[in-house]
């Protein structure tokens, strides 16, 4: 019986990737959950707009890469995320004055928009693979590991290693930021009030004279924003390959469900609940039991209840769990 | 009458797309073209039950073809003995006590009191989890390690493969069923999420069952309804009547084949549409859209507006069922690889929008006119990046990389279809009379 390395291997196998992941996932559905709240309608070109964000982040870092600029330890793709941002918001914002303000002026009914955001998919879909192509995509550089396996077990004289790779930190690091940025930005700021009262209420916040053009811009240009970190940070954990991203939309939609459609804190407590479940539940165990329970009974499988291929199922089982029981989600989104 | 007379139109519009691709391209290609429409046709009848009947978001067709290409090996293939021998009873034992768990803990859910049913079915399920792996496991490890190159499987009924269509149907039926029970009678967009979910989960499911159906090492050569072409070529009266018609007997052998398939789903298609526009007319159909126009007003007139929008949906996809199993004898394969979200789903969803929604005519229309678009945009799109790229130097990186990315086009093009048309002519092109 050993809980210290049975720790540092839960650690090490599930609660960094998960809590990376779910970050990502966080980023994901604040996109999804704001232009729920704001525009009424769930994106389906979500995933979309972050392979395209991403996908402009990636033909930058390839530019500085090649001309030598970088931040030495860290991945130069940070330094090329605003030009992913500029791209993915150009994108957005032409879709809406094009496609979706239309249906906005109509008062179309919700279902009509998913429709319409579908289409936008399609077309985003294409963009993305039409200039960089379908397949997988490494863009990272800089220092793999804030600490390997290796040093751990050096530094710690444990059994187990505990590796963190930069790249997760710094996506928790980033997350953090960008999370912290945002609900200042809407709690405190004017146009963000007036973005959370648009949200309550669209007649009364249109009465009060708030500009409802500018409240539906500034919504675009944040889920670009957040579309596009949370693209660059998946694609700089795993890879950047369009069709995964376009899959993407199915945890970051449980994520945005599961915590109530349309409430920033249920988007973030989502993600997190997704990835911890997704991970937990597609890990083998049997290292971790091994450690944590006495001699003699450790098991002889892998303990694993579910393969790793099953793990859209998990995102889609806690859904099912959350629709039949809970249908406004955990902190009582919105539901029309 | 106008109505018809663009219908009309319309129609002969797509016999002479395909008659022109017979003329310019090949025979074989049209009837390609055409049998492939047929089945497009039929799940594009399926999306516009739940859609233009009912206004039901479905974004899982993908899932329900798959379910009927599954029913095709399920019922076609020949039973592997010595497979069924070493771990049949494993699989179906296992596959018994989870289907029992569930329903324990549904019960229990019912039964208990509030205060200990939550512990109750966490228990039975955790119980019964375990229960049904230490079953289930190694009867499927015994399953696929029975000659796992050829077969590994459990094999099917071996029963005729034109049975393996209704059957399609019931499976895809069953799952609609499941999915309509937890996501109907919330809003819209929940219901398009959780068909999205289980559209994936079936996919993955077909891929890494290998007990059930292969996984990724496909089933190959399935039972054809339809005779083979290298029989059509041995047999010496065929191939006389293919020289009385002036035609070699290779290219006449392939020619019939694909012809009576098109026979086969053409009669599918026609009775379907047929009992649609039944429907459509009927009592029922027109409580459909009231229910769709206006739900509230429909509930307070005493319609039991999610019973109702259950058995639509379970319908639809039912149809959308029984084509993939069309499609899957067509292939001769089921290859759970190639199942993408963009080509199953929402290229139907296009179809739909395009041809009409509401408009039974109009969806079988633009089954067609789509499918015959997805086939030929690549074409067209190669004629015409070589035209833009004609001016370029020969080897530059530019002129390569829009050579090679002609083939993302077509979602391209798809997706500006149906965003004009939703813009532009939203009832589509045959709209709901």
């Amino acid at each position: 019986m050993d809980l210290l390395n049975a720790f540092v291997a839960l650690a090490n196998f599930v609660l960094v990737p998960a809590i990376a992941y779910g970050s990502q996932l966080a980023l994901g559905a604040l996109g999804v959950t704001l232009i729920y709240g704001i525009l009424r309608f769930s994106n389906f070109a979500h995933g979309d707009t972050m392979a395209f964000g991403t996908m402009v982040a990636i033909l930058v870092t390839w530019g500085f890469q090649g001309a030598g600029i970088g931040l030495g330890p860290l991945p130069t793709a940070l330094l090329a995320i605003p030009f992913g941002i500029a791209g993915a918001a150009a994108l957005v914002l032409a879709t809406d004055r094009v496609v979706y303000r239309f249906y906005r002026a109509q008062k179309a009914k919700p279902v009509i928009l998913v429709i319409v955001s579908m289409g936008v998919m399609f077309v985003y879909n294409g963009l993305t693979r039409f200039v960089i192509g379908p397949d997988d995509q490494r863009f990272d550089d800089g220092a793999r590991f804030l600490i390997n396996a290796r040093q751990f077990r050096e530094l710690t004289g444990l059994e187990e290693g505990l590796a963190i790779r930069s790249t997760q930190a710094l996506t928790v690091v980033t997350a953090v930021i960008v999370v912290a940025a945002l609900f200042w930005f809407l709690n405190r700021t004017r146009t963000g009030k007036s973005m959370r009262a648009y949200s309550d209420n669209e007649d009364l916040a249109l009465l009060s004279g708030i500009n409802p053009d500018r409240v539906v811009r500034v919504t675009w240009l944040i889920v670009a924003a957040l579309a596009t970190i949370a693209g660059v940070l998946y694609g700089l954990d795993k890879t950047f390959k369009p069709f995964t991203y376009f899959q993407l939309l199915l945890p970051i939609f449980a994520a945005a469900i599961v915590g109530g459609l349309g409430s920033p804190l249920g988007a973030i407590a989502g993600g997190f609940v997704i990835a911890f479940s997704e991970v937990g539940i597609t890990y083998a165990w049997k290292k971790v039991l091994g450690h944590a329970l006495p001699q003699g009974l450790e098991p002889d499988g892998l303990v694993q209840l579910l393969s790793t291929d099953y793990k859209f199922a998990v995102s889609f089982v806690i859904l099912l769990i959350v629709l039949l029981f809970r249908p406004t989600g955990l902190f009582q989104g919105k539901s029309v | 009458m106008t109505g018809s007379l663009r219908g009309f139109f319309l129609a002969a519009l797509v016999l002479v797309l395909i008659v022109g691709t017979g003329v310019l391209q090949s025979w074989n290609s049209a009837l390609l073209i055409l049998n492939m429409g047929l089945v497009s046709a039929i799940m594009a009848l399926g999306v516009n039950l739940q859609w233009g009947f009912a206004g039901l978001f479905n974004v899982g067709v993908m899932g329900f073809v798959a379910l009927g290409g599954l029913a095709v090996v399920l019922v076609s293939m020949p039973p592997v003995p010595e497979a069924w021998r070493a771990g049949g009873f494993g699989v179906l034992a296992g596959l018994a006590l989870g289907a029992l768990t569930i329903a324990a803990a549904a019960l229990a859910y019912t039964r208990f009191a509030r205060r200990w049913r939550g512990w109750a079915v966490a228990a039975i399920l955790l119980a019964g989890f375990f229960l049904y792996r230490a079953v289930f496991d190694p009867g499927v490890a015994a399953v696929e390690s029975v000659d796992a190159a050829a077969t590994g499987y459990l094999g099917g009924l071996g029963l005729p493969v034109l049975l393996a269509w209704p059957v399609g149907g019931l499976l895809a039926a069953g799952a609609a069923w499941l999915i309509g029970k937890t996501a109907l009678g919330l809003r819209s967009d929940y219901l398009a999420i959780a068909t999205l979910g289980i559209a994936e989960i079936i996919i993955a499911v077909l891929k890494n069952e290998d007990w059930l159906a292969r996984g990724v090492k496909n089933v190959i050569g399935l039972p054809r309804p339809v005779p083979y072409e290298i029989d059509l070529q041995n047999d010496p009266g065929f191939v006389e009547r293919a020289a009385g018609f002036g035609v070699d007997p290779t290219t006449a052998s392939t020619l019939t084949v694909k012809f009576g398939y098109g026979l086969l789903f053409a009669a599918v298609l026609i009775a379907l549409l047929a009992l649609a526009q039944l429907a459509l007319k009927s009592p029922w159909g027109r409580m459909m859209r009231a229910i769709r126009d206006n739900e509230t007003a429909a509930r307070a007139m005493g319609k039991d507006v999610t019973r109702r929008h259950l058995q639509v949906f379970v319908l639809g996809s039912a149809i959308c069922g029984i084509a993939g199993a069309m499609m899957t004898t067509l292939d001769g394969q089921l290859t759970p690889g190639t199942y993408q979200p963009l080509r199953y789903t929402f290229l139907i969803w296009v179809m739909v929008i395009v041809g009409g929604s509401g408009n039974n005519f109009g969806a079988v229309l633009g089954g067609f006119l789509i499918w015959f678009l997805w086939v030929q945009v690549e074409p067209i799109g190669q004629a015409v990046m070589g035209a833009v790229t004609a001016g370029m130097a020969d080897g530059t990186w530019l002129k390569t990389h829009l050579q090679e990315s002609v083939q993302h086009m077509r979602l391209l093009t798809m997706g500006v279809i149906l965003l004009a048309v939703l813009r532009f002519s939203p009832r589509g092109l045959l709209p709901e009379r």
